[in-house]
């Protein structure tokens, strides 16, 4: 086990310290984490993370198959959208971030010294909850990720096949100059994984990609998270269970109770999670009795 | 029991008491604020036409184009607009970069820690500091120090400090606007911090920073104070030269010819220095709108 510390400030680096052997850090990780059979995309260990003083993610350690869909539920607050921004670097971003312990993708380092948090974000393409399309057109919001990362081919063939990936193309091949702001909320959402999927990224994260989306573009996003699992890995966090049970192969139910926020409670295939919950925390929230 | 049996009582709907006395109020603030609004305008209005009486009589063709005279009747503006549009340029050329490439580094780049909030504090100050002290710093640094003489390189330099804080704190204001989601969004696609500023970011606060740096000009045009103190000449009578050589030339502005005009005793100077006055305001007034249409443009894109 290698231990690593990356403080941005010196309030980070006080918290870590203040917190040093208080329960928190005495906190065992769950044993009841499968091991996902297959290639594994992500490898999380030891995983602690604090805003500032406040520590969020406690002893995380999981594994993150390859080509599958994993979801990660759990109440509000209790840490999974911190989780998948650790697995991306996007938590960099934010001032006063402490983080420790290991997360490697296909056996490297994300947090590696050699590692530029930019070219992890290349490969590793993210959705977000509240669709983000840039303000120009839908053709220029999926070839910006080419074109920054300095793509040397026919842009005209990759935004059309991001989008009929994303399945998007029917509805905006006639008006590419139209603005992507101009798109209904599910389109939005669409355009975005399109965006993603232009970069021809090996991951998608997708952070709630339907809490603000109505029940149909909810479904077609679904659908195409599916669809996409054959080719990509993908991990989303999601706060509807039912939606988790649909879409993913894998689940990981996360919980903060009063003692430690952001700890991993369970980890486990899908249908076993939802049929034979081994923690009796998971089976309450899945079926309803808290969160 | 019968219908007519169980009718409550009419219920009263009218402002009595308390909630009369309230609406009275409320009635009332609207009245005051309005009269609020109206004193700044009536005065404007009344400075306005009392100065167009006075100058307008004097406003024609010849003024705009002709040199300063010592007879009034035969005195015009010509190097005052030219030395005003000169120094402005120049002054835009110089403050513009500077003030959103820090406000940039403020926003986007800069460790958030009590230095940068004392940075920020002390632009905010800077920029209630009275112009003549520019004038000051201007004539100590640029023209004496530096030796650039009372010339349009010095007037620029001058007035581009001046604007340089007010425009630091638009352009700041204009760019912390730019919802973070975007920026996110960006950087999530690979981008980095600086291809995110200059593709979106920029951009998006582009309508805000044209804004200020508008006003902020608007403000630099109607300066006096900082230029007499700089040392520019009220008297020029040839048009400053569009060269490399020329930034060294001696020059006048529009306000500081009109300044010039009212030290002179004879009433004829007078009705050019209003004149002149309603050049300057339809100037202002332009700019203004100017920063108004550019802004509606561009956010409606």
């Amino acid at each position: 086990m290698s231990l690593r510390l990356r403080s941005t400030t010196p309030t980070g680096e006080q918290a870590r310290e203040a917190l040093r052997g208080k329960p928190a850090a005495e906190h065992r990780p769950s044993e009841n984490v499968a091991k996902p059979e297959g290639e594994i995309a992500f490898s999380i260990s030891d995983l602690n993370l604090w805003y500032g003083t406040f520590q969020a993610l406690t002893n995380v350690g999981l594994d993150i198959p390859r080509q599958q869909v994993t979801a990660l539920i759990g109440p509000s607050g209790c840490g999974k959208s911190t989780l998948i921004r650790c697995l991306n670097r996007m938590n960099d971003l934010i001032p006063g971030v402490t983080i420790e312990g290991n997360v490697t993708y296909r056996d490297a380092d994300i947090y590696g010294s050699d590692v530029d948090p930019v070219e992890v974000r290349r490969r590793i393409g993210m959705v977000f909850q509240k669709p983000n399309p840039f303000p120009k057109s839908i053709y220029d919001n999926v070839a910006f990720g080419a074109r920054v990362n300095g793509f040397r081919g026919n842009l005209d063939d990759l935004v059309e096949s991001s989008l009929q990936r994303a399945a998007l193309w029917d509805e905006v091949k006639d008006d590419l100059k139209k603005s992507g702001l101009a798109l209904s909320g599910g389109q939005q959402q669409r355009l975005c994984i399109a965006r993603a999927l232009a970069n021809n990224p090996d991951v998608i994260l997708m952070d709630e990609p339907c809490s603000a989306l109505d029940p149909i573009a909810t479904l077609k996003i679904e659908d195409l998270m599916r669809e996409l699992a054959t080719d990509y890995t993908i991990v989303v966090v999601t706060h509807n269970m039912q939606q988790a049970a649909r879409v993913s192969d894998y689940t990981a139910f996360m919980l903060t109770d009063e003692e430690i926020t952001g700890q991993l409670i369970e980890y486990a295939p899908t249908e076993t999670m939802f049929t034979q919950p081994a923690d009796e925390r998971t089976e309450d929230y899945i079926s309803g009795r808290f969160g | 029991m019968s219908a007519s049996e169980s009718t409550p009582e009419a219920v009263g709907l009218r402002a009595e008491g308390r909630v009369a006395r309230r609406q009275a109020w409320s009635r009332a603030s609207r009245w005051i604020l309005l009269g609020a609004t109206l004193l700044g305008l009536v005065v404007l209005v009344v400075l306005g036409i009392d100065n167009a009486i006075t100058g307008i009589p004097a406003l024609d063709w010849d003024f705009l184009v002709s040199y300063p005279s010592r007879k009034a009747e035969l005195a015009g503006i010509r190097p005052g607009i030219l030395g005003l549009i000169w120094v402005l340029a120049l002054t835009v050329i110089l403050a513009i970069p500077l003030a959103v490439g820090a406000a940039i580094w403020m926003e986007e780049f800069a460790p958030r820690n009590a230095i940068l909030t004392t940075v920020r504090l002390n632009i905010a100050n800077l920029a209630g500091v009275p112009s003549i002290i520019y004038g000051i710093l201007g004539l100590a640094v640029f023209v004496r120090l530096m030796e650039l003489g009372p010339s349009i390189l010095a007037g620029a330099l001058t007035l581009a400090l001046m604007i340089l804080p007010m425009t630091v704190i638009t352009s700041v204001e204009a760019i912390s606007q730019v919802p973070p989601s975007i920026r996110e969004g960006s950087l999530a696609l690979g981008a980095t911090r600086w291809q995110t500023v200059w593709n979106h970011v920029l951009p998006g606060a582009m309508p805000g920073i044209l804004t200020g740096t508008i006003l902020a000009v608007a403000r630099a045009a109607g300066e006096t104070a900082a230029l007499i103190v700089i040392g520019a000449a009220a008297f020029i009578a040839a048009d400053p030269s569009l060269s490399f050589a020329g930034l060294l030339d001696s020059f006048t502005t529009l306000p500081m010819q009109v300044y010039s005009w009212t030290l002179q005793t004879k009433p004829e100077f007078r009705a050019n220095a209003a004149a002149g006055i309603i050049v300057l305001m339809i100037a202002v007034i332009g700019l203004n709108a100017l920063a108004l249409v550019v802004r509606d443009r561009l956010r409606r894109n």
